[in-house]
């Protein structure tokens, strides 16, 4: 286990302020840390790595690395990969969202990136709750949790980000909580090395915002949930009572290449005389 | 998180970027790391540790280093590998932002 | 010029959208994200067939209008010319990531063919309503340049302009067309690429360890690379330092807030562009933009054939409003006349510049036609 911390260290950048500017216990940290370690077990070099993050608190992960960091408009992130990554396919190209972010403000453009498959990984931290704005109900705040805009327990649906990942056809749709984070890093790896849009939903809590909201007297409370309640897709097909239980893991593998391939491929064929896409 | 010996390892916690959240205490399986008076973390069991990297892995703010112990670096003490210097750069991303997320 | 002059030029009987397709592959336009929208969708077809058959071009068609600008900042962040095309509703949409794209200084082009009337409109219809929109319309203060084209030639040639400014100024430019030059048909000679003057970015040239992305510069503009070429920095639309980190300290503030305007202020003479038409000694100045220029050349050439002194300013440029160029004419002309589709968009900027010193009328046609020359004759005759 030697040298996580320093890996994190060297990528971090050093004139920005430390420690991190998350609220104790916020699990956006170690997501940023994932991501880090990801990128470097996988050396891919920092001047290849693009991180677009939207509005909100996973929005200032983008600052403090030491990447090519986007920090775009409410919900847009991903239209700015979009952008990113079809002019230049070399690109590893990473849209951090929050769940507000990614499936409320920009849901349309969520659905739409994953149906043209362009060669993104989504990496969407998912705390069930407007953190930045002080604690407001999301797109993803479970059906009865209450928030400062739900006070008597949320009347509404939620999401799930994984099957609207899923519906949309991305080419991988991945899940893990903060709780497990070497399978986060594995997952996340994984997203990076493929080929089209990847979905990595990060379980993430939010005590400050939700938490305290929701009958949890501690972050470690929450990470204790986690901890129970976020379980491998194998063992949460077994379970007799799935109530409460959120299944993590590989959800979707497809090996389509993505829009930038099929754009690429579809330039030569039209230069060499043969015509169109194939 | 096979199983290791004992005591092989130096857990360093970072105090200027500990923000006492506690994750580290709560999940250590050695009990290695307690939190302290001033609310932050601290090692004070360290020669149980059996190098799980947990805490490493799970720290949000990077606070915790876990290395091999090795006698003749032991000279450096906590505070020498501390980033604390950094944070006395003035503030620059605590610019008013207040859109939701 | 001691170049022989056979260049080839290509005549094409073209439609201003056409004319806006070809000026934006002369300028090296290599990215083209939209969604369709009358009266401006022939633009968009047009780059669809073109940009494959191009090196390295990219279109693509996207969910909606916030997405188009989104990926054309994208694209242009990672050193691509980029351009979009919309009308009305769409150009609503655009104005958050027109703001973005102020802020962090991102070039690209786009283009808003006007139709008539509030919200859905007169689709199929001419207007001038968004001029004062495509100067305000993203919150908060910030300058942008806004060009206007009257004719078929004159679209291809202020697109290319369009882009120059863009690259030259770090800025988004908006050309504004209206829906009557969009769909006429002329014939144009198409100029050989070399016969324009095109102007690219300036990229950074000292070492990545060095470069600060938004560093004051002798001409406020810093340079920018592209993603990935070694110059790792932050871009956000927070108020941001020199290095492009989010700020609040009154003193980086300020000073962003006043760079951003002082790299378009400072070259006024050399953004806003006027065409002067009998206007040396002229009494009676009809100041148009758009189609309506076109109706006022003629009026005012029948109003020379009456005996009446008059003359024609039309503006290419729209903002930063050219004063320089209106100014010296309320010297020796006592009437103006501002004709325009709309309620009184760009009279009230000639009125704000005339400052009352010579009489302002105004002729607002907003029947969804256009105005004629014998309706501004009547006028100034």
């Amino acid at each position: 286990m030697a040298n996580v911390t320093q890996v994190i260290h060297k990528y971090l950048r050093h004139n920005k302020k430390f420690p991190l500017v998350f609220c104790p216990g916020c699990g956006h940290g170690i997501v940023l840390g994932s991501l880090v370690r990801s990128v470097d077990a996988l050396n891919i070099p920092q001047d290849k790595v693009v991180v677009v993050a939207g509005i909100g608190c996973s929005g200032r992960i983008a600052a403090y690395v030491d990447f090519n960091t986007v920090h775009a408009t409410h919900g847009r992130a991903l239209t700015l990969a979009t952008g990113i990554k079809m002019s230049n396919p070399e690109l590893t190209v990473i849209a951090v969202m929050g769940d507000g972010d990614a499936f409320s403000i920009g849901g349309n453009h969520f659905i739409h990136a994953a149906r043209r498959n362009v060669g993104v990984t989504a990496l969407v931290l998912n705390n069930f709750i407007y953190g930045m704005t002080g604690g407001q109900c999301s797109s993803t705040t479970p059906f009865g949790a209450y928030s400062h805009t739900s006070p008597f327990g949320q009347l509404e649906k939620s999401f799930d980000i994984v099957d609207m990942a899923r519906a949309s056809g991305a080419n991988g749709v991945f899940r893990e909580s903060v709780f497990h984070a070497k399978r986060l890093d594995a997952l996340l790896q994984k997203a990076l090395s493929r080929p089209g849009f990847n979905l990595v939903e990060a379980l993430t809590p939010c005590f400050t915002q939700y938490g305290r909201n929701n009958k949890f007297k501690t972050p470690v409370d929450m990470f204790s949930w986690l901890k129970k309640y976020a379980v491998p897709i194998e063992k949460y097909e077994k379970l007799e009572n799935k109530d409460g239980y959120i299944p993590t893991g590989v959800f979707v593998e497809k090996e389509e290449p993505g829009l930038e391939a099929r754009y690429a491929a579809m330039r030569d064929s039209l230069r060499a005389g043969k015509g169109g896409a194939a | 998180m096979t199983r290791k010996k004992k005591g092989k390892t130096k857990v360093t916690v970072y105090p200027a970027w500990c923000k006492g959240c506690g994750i580290c205490a709560a999940f250590c399986p050695a009990k290695v790391l307690e939190m302290g008076p001033d609310g932050k973390a601290r090692a004070v069991r360290e020669e149980d540790c059996v190098n799980c990297g947990f805490c490493e892995l799970h720290c949000p703010d990077f606070a915790i280093s876990v290395e091999p112990a090795d006698p003749e670096k032991n000279g450096k003490s906590a505070e020498d590998e501390s980033p604390a210097e950094e944070s006395a750069l003035p503030a620059r991303e605590h610019a008013g932002e207040n859109q939701p997320g | 010029m001691s170049a022989p002059a056979k260049k080839k030029r290509k005549l094409m009987f073209a439609l201003g959208n056409e004319a806006v397709a070809e000026g934006a592959l002369i300028a090296g336009c290599s990215f083209f994200a939209g969604y369709p929208i009358t009266p401006s969708t022939e633009i968009m077809e047009i780059m669809a067939k073109r940009l494959p058959q191009t090196e390295d071009g990219v279109f693509l068609q996207m969910e909606d209008e916030i997405a188009s600008m989104g990926a054309c900042i994208g694209a242009s962040l990672a050193g691509r010319k980029a351009m979009t095309a919309t009308s009305g509703p769409g150009f609503s949409l655009m104005q958050e990531q027109i703001g973005y794209a102020c802020m962090t200084e991102t070039p690209l082009v786009l283009v808003n063919v006007m139709r008539g009337g509030a919200s859905t409109g007169l689709p199929t219809n001419p207007g001038q309503g968004d001029v004062q929109q495509a100067r305000w319309g993203a919150h908060g203060d910030h300058p942008i340049i806004v060009l206007s084209a009257g004719d078929v030639p004159e679209c291809l040639t202020m697109t290319v302009t369009a882009f120059n400014f863009a690259e030259k100024y770090r800025t988004p430019v908006i050309l504004l067309l209206d829906e009557v030059t969009a769909h006429t048909r002329e014939k144009i000679e198409i100029p050989a690429p070399d016969e324009f003057q095109i102007f690219n970015r300036l990229v950074p040239s000292m070492p990545p360890e060095w470069y600060k992305p938004y560093e004051e510069t002798v001409r406020g503009v810093p340079p920018m690379p592209p993603i990935g070429s070694g110059y790792r920095f932050h871009v956000t639309g927070l108020i941001h330092d020199k290095l492009g980190f989010p700020t609040s300290r009154p003193d980086e503030v300020k000073g962003l807030n006043e760079r951003l305007f002082r790299k378009i202020d400072r070259f006024f003479h050399d953004i806003q562009l006027v065409d002067r038409y009998e206007t040396e000694d002229c009494d009676h100045l009809v100041i148009a933009y758009g189609s309506v220029a076109r109706s006022a050349k003629l009026a005012v050439r029948q109003a020379r054939e009456r005996g009446v002194k008059a003359g024609l300013l039309t503006l290419r440029t729209l903002f930063p409003f050219p004063r320089i160029h209106v100014e010296p004419l309320l010297r020796h002309c006592s009437k103006i006349l501002v004709p325009e589709l709309n309620m009184g968009q760009i009279s009230r900027e000639v009125k704000r510049v005339n400052n009352g010193r010579v009489q302002v009328r105004t002729i607002n046609r907003v029947d969804g036609q256009i105005i004629t020359p014998s309706q501004i004759l009547k006028e100034i005759s």
